[in-house]
């Protein structure tokens, strides 16, 4: 079952308060901060603590990511092979905007996975774009390394790129939007949208979430646990949705069953994106909480 | 014999002095004495006293007699600080405290302990540096801890005998019709409900009303009425406006809180006892708060409406009632002016006093008949016992309140805390002190994990159907342990400072001194 | 490690530990805990502290811990932040 990532939770790197109990609000990822979030002054010492937390508190099953500071600075090498060494699931690197910064990451992640006696390409990555330079390099970004599970927009950054400033529709960003979106496809990787920042305007974030869920997204980075739930609800499919899904994968069981390689439903066929949609859509309503397979299995 | 109106009165009826025949000078009072106007009387009534020493000397209070108080003036009261200073310069020796509650505004009684102005306590809880001098041994004779519930059972049932009772009032009229807020007048530093005030206006031997505003009489609605009052004292200020209550309770945006609330809501959706019709309770912390908002939600969802709701009423649940989701409110405390302002104007919102609300002894008791209650805790441990008075020091800092009431009386009860606090964990092996039994404890909901309590098999099976995750409260306990560790035991000293009751009086934990070494 | 300057760490806020180190003229770690859970984890933050000093090889020295309430893992990484800032060094060792 491929991870969904409807959620990643920011956590600043530096607030031991926020560390320990990242993981009680049930975002799909927990996206621990070294970049901006933590003062220059304070760099090594949410170092120290992300990497003790990542040691010592059982996170369960859920993802654990990094956002490192860029390779360019004195600290990304060190946060690097520290979140390495602390067998953080995903490195996420800010500010990538050509398929060589993901290429010297990756260099870094490998020597200590071979020092550290670790898997090779254990550590996955995720890129975030956030320049226009980025942008119209997202493709070649999204295919340069194995390790790459997901590409994320940082709008902050790209809109002032582009000259301009962040609306509440958000128009400014649909270029960036689709073409991360199709990079990712492309790519076969995720597709992350990025932060919403006003706690206070509901109605506009889920506008957002509804928007970017039709443009294709996987998920969104959110900065507070509030917002979670919001994502979530939205990302869940319907009750017909999931029936139809339901219907579509039966009728793959009996073609498997039948030893037949054609799936039929209704007197058509059924493709295999089709397919594919269904699985997701069932794995989505599982982790929504509005289908338990264990209801269904006396059939 | 002809009576004094010149009528002929058989003998026989006024045989053995049974009754008496009609004559004005005896049975004064009756007769309309003088053309006085309304507005005469009342300046001229006579329970209005010029001073509280008066009042006191009236009363006929006596060293080592008992004294009440309410507490529905919470951190903004002025009142038990003045009567005491008062009664402390009149010389008055060894009083017995009992006041409904006292909070972290009553420091000064500290000095009137060391000097046998007061020599024990009676109330549901206390805080502030009063309650850490007396978890570190301040008085020789420990505090009695009653619920709201076991205090009104044990007053109305003279277990514990009120000689003078000092009720703070934000409006009086001349005569003693007493309220907390007034129709006459917007300007009162009004506290809504009275409910606990009325118990002991109904059974002191004397009662004086203090209050910043007379207003004209009649003052209705009354929450204490004119029969119950002996006499009536203005001074400045009974208490801090802004400290009695806020506006609205604030809501709450901690996430943690707000994590809580959900699963609580998710609890009582699945509980079996989220009907149409039904009835509930929610305190006033953050996640009960909470937890009255996704509960709104959740009922709008699946038009469901409850009968009524009781408690502690706060602004959240006032909401709910303006919009028909309530029918109706039963008050016996109002936690903000929401509240207080919907006591006032909304006609099914009802004052009820201590022993309508919790007496545990009543038939009809209205805890007895809540479906839903949703309680705090400081400590619960793992055979569901709870503690609400002291914190994970030892040093007490909460009340009862109507904990047990409502925990026994309610068809189910939830306890809502964090599974951490800090470094400390909210789910213990035994908690250290015991305030609520665990078997009146249905669920502990956590934001880490939800605990059936096994007594209720019928409730673990509507959890699972639902898909609600369980944990078993050791697991709880376990988990909890993983992330903060063992706590060293306290180090308690042999002195009991407290005595916690259970409901009918009896006696179910004791508190004990705390060693004092910062 | 030697310490040339104090080595200060983690802030007042609740969840962390404010952790200050220095040089001590006397032989031992002596360490001035103040915590308001200092009766439950007293011993556990001392020995939590004291440990990774030692991992360090580090003994002489004076050490202020201010506790909010602070976890384990948070302790280890203030104390170590503070090690590093108090030696000037940055040979972090990360296994």
């Amino acid at each position: 079952m491929n991870r969904l990532r409807r959620t990643m939770l920011f956590v600043p790197g530096n607030s031991p308060g926020m560390i320990r109990d990242a993981h009680i609000y049930g975002s799909d990822s927990i996206m621990f901060d070294l970049e901006d979030s933590v003062a220059l002054g304070e760099k090594d010492a949410a170092r120290h603590l992300v990497y003790q937390a990542l040691k010592t508190i059982d996170y369960g099953t859920i993802e654990k990511v990094v956002r490192v500071n860029p390779l360019n600075t004195v600290y990304g090498q060190d946060d690097i092979e520290a979140m390495v060494q602390a067998k953080v699931n995903v490195i996420r690197l800010p500010k990538t905007e050509t398929p060589q910064d993901i290429l010297d990451t990756e260099e870094i992640i490998t020597s200590i996975e071979k020092k550290a006696d670790m898997e090779i390409g254990s550590t996955k990555m995720m890129a975030a774009i956030e320049s226009a330079l980025g942008v119209v390099n997202a493709y070649s970004i999204a295919i340069s390394s194995n390790r790459l599970v997901g590409i994320a927009l940082g709008a902050e950054d790209y809109t002032a790129s582009l000259k301009t400033t962040r609306s509440l529709d958000g128009v400014e960003l649909f270029f960036a939007r689709s073409q991360i979106v199709v990079a990712a496809r492309a790519a076969g990787i995720d597709a992350i949208d990025t932060v919403f920042s006003n706690l206070n305007d509901m109605e506009t974030f889920e506008k957002e979430i509804r928007l970017i869920k039709q443009l294709g997204f996987d998920g969104k980075s959110v900065i507070n646990p509030r917002q979670i739930d919001v994502v979530h609800k939205i990302f869940a499919p319907t009750e017909k949705e999931i029936e139809k899904a339901l219907r579509i994968l039966s009728a793959m069981k009996e073609a498997e069953e039948k030893g037949s390689g054609v799936v039929n439903l209704d007197g058509k066929m059924i493709d295999k994106p089709v397919l594919l949609r269904a699985q997701r859509m069932i794995e989505m309503a599982v982790a929504s909480g509005m289908y338990y397979p264990e209801d269904n299995e006396e059939e | 014999m002809k009576n004094y109106a010149g009528r002929e009165i058989p003998d026989i009826l006024l045989e053995k002095g049974k009754m008496s025949p009609y004559n004005p000078l005896i049975t004064n009072g009756l007769k309309k004495k003088e053309s006085l106007s309304s507005a005469e009387r009342q300046r001229q009534s006579r329970k209005i006293v010029d001073s509280l020493e008066k009042a006191v000397a009236l009363s006929g209070l006596q060293n080592g007699m008992t004294i009440s108080f309410h507490h529905h003036f919470r951190d903004g009261d002025y009142v038990v600080n003045y009567v005491i200073d008062r009664l402390a310069e009149m010389g008055f020796k060894h009083l017995r405290l009992a006041a409904s509650s006292l909070t972290n505004i009553h420091a000064p009684l500290i000095r009137h302990i060391q000097n046998h102005v007061i020599d024990s306590i009676e109330t549901s809880g206390l805080r502030g540096e009063l309650a850490e001098a007396i978890s570190k041994g301040l008085m020789d004779v420990p505090v009695t801890f009653r619920s709201h519930g076991g205090r009104a059972y044990a007053i109305s049932s003279d277990q514990l005998h009120i000689d003078v009772a000092f009720l703070g009032a934000p409006s009086c009229d001349p005569f003693g019709n007493a309220n907390g807020y007034s129709r006459d007048t917007e300007d009162t530093s009004a506290c809504g409900s009275m409910g606990y005030a009325r118990v002991d206006a109904n059974y002191a031997d004397k009662v004086i009303i203090l209050t910043d505003h007379i207003v004209p009489y009649p003052n209705i609605p009354f929450g204490i009425s004119q029969y119950q009052v002996d006499y009536i004292v203005e001074i400045p200020e009974i208490g801090d406006k802004n400290k009695i209550m806020s506006g609205a309770t604030r809501y709450t945006n901690n996430p943690r809180d707000l994590l809580i609330a959900q699963k609580a809501v998710d609890v009582i959706a699945a509980s079996g006892y989220f009907y149409d019709g039904f009835s509930l309770q929610t305190g006033s912390g953050g996640a009960a708060l909470a937890t009255t908002r996704f509960l709104r939600e959740k009922m709008i969802a699946r038009n469901i409406k409850a009968n009524f709701a009781l408690g502690g009423i706060t602004g959240q649940i006032v909401k709910l009632h303006e919009e028909g989701l309530i029918k109706k409110l039963l008050d016996v405390q109002s936690f903000d002016l929401d509240a207080a302002e919907s006591l006032k104007n909304n006609r099914f919102h009802q004052q009820i006093d201590a022993n309508y609300y919790a007496d545990p002894f009543s038939e009809g008791s209205v805890v007895n008949e809540l479906d839903v209650v949703v309680l705090s805790a400081l400590e619960v441990d793992t055979g569901f016992n709870v503690n609400v008075l002291t914190g994970s020091d030892g040093i007490i800092r909460g009340a009862i309140g109507g904990h047990q009431d409502t925990a026994a009386g309610a068809a189910f009860s939830i306890v809502v805390a964090p599974l951490t606090r800090g470094r400390n964990s909210s789910i213990l092996n035994h908690v250290n002190t015991l305030t609520t039994p665990g078997d009146t404890v249905d669920v502990v909901v956590t934001d880490q994990g939800i605990a059936v309590n096994p007594l209720r098999p019928e409730i673990i099976e509507r959890m699972k159907k639902a898909h609600i995750p369980l944990s078993t409260i050791e697991e709880l306990k376990e988990k909890a342990e993983k992330i903060v560790g063992i706590a060293e035991a306290l180090p308690f000293e042999d002195q009991i400072v407290g005595i916690v009751t259970y409901r009918d009086g009896s006696i179910l934990d004791v508190i004990r001194k705390i060693r004092n070494d910062h | 490690m030697d310490f040339l300057k104090k080595g200060l760490a983690g802030t007042l806020e609740s969840g962390d530990i404010f952790i200050e180190i220095e040089k001590s003229e006397l032989p031992g770690i002596h360490i001035d805990l103040q915590s308001k859970v200092k009766n439950q984890y007293g011993k556990q933050i001392l020995l939590v502290i004291t440990e990774t000093l030692k991992e360090y090889g580090i003994d002489n020295v004076n050490v202020k811990a201010i506790d909010q309430g602070s976890l384990d893992c948070t302790i280890r990484a203030r104390v170590t932040t503070a090690i590093y800032r108090g030696s000037g060094k940055n040979d972090y060792r990360w296994e």
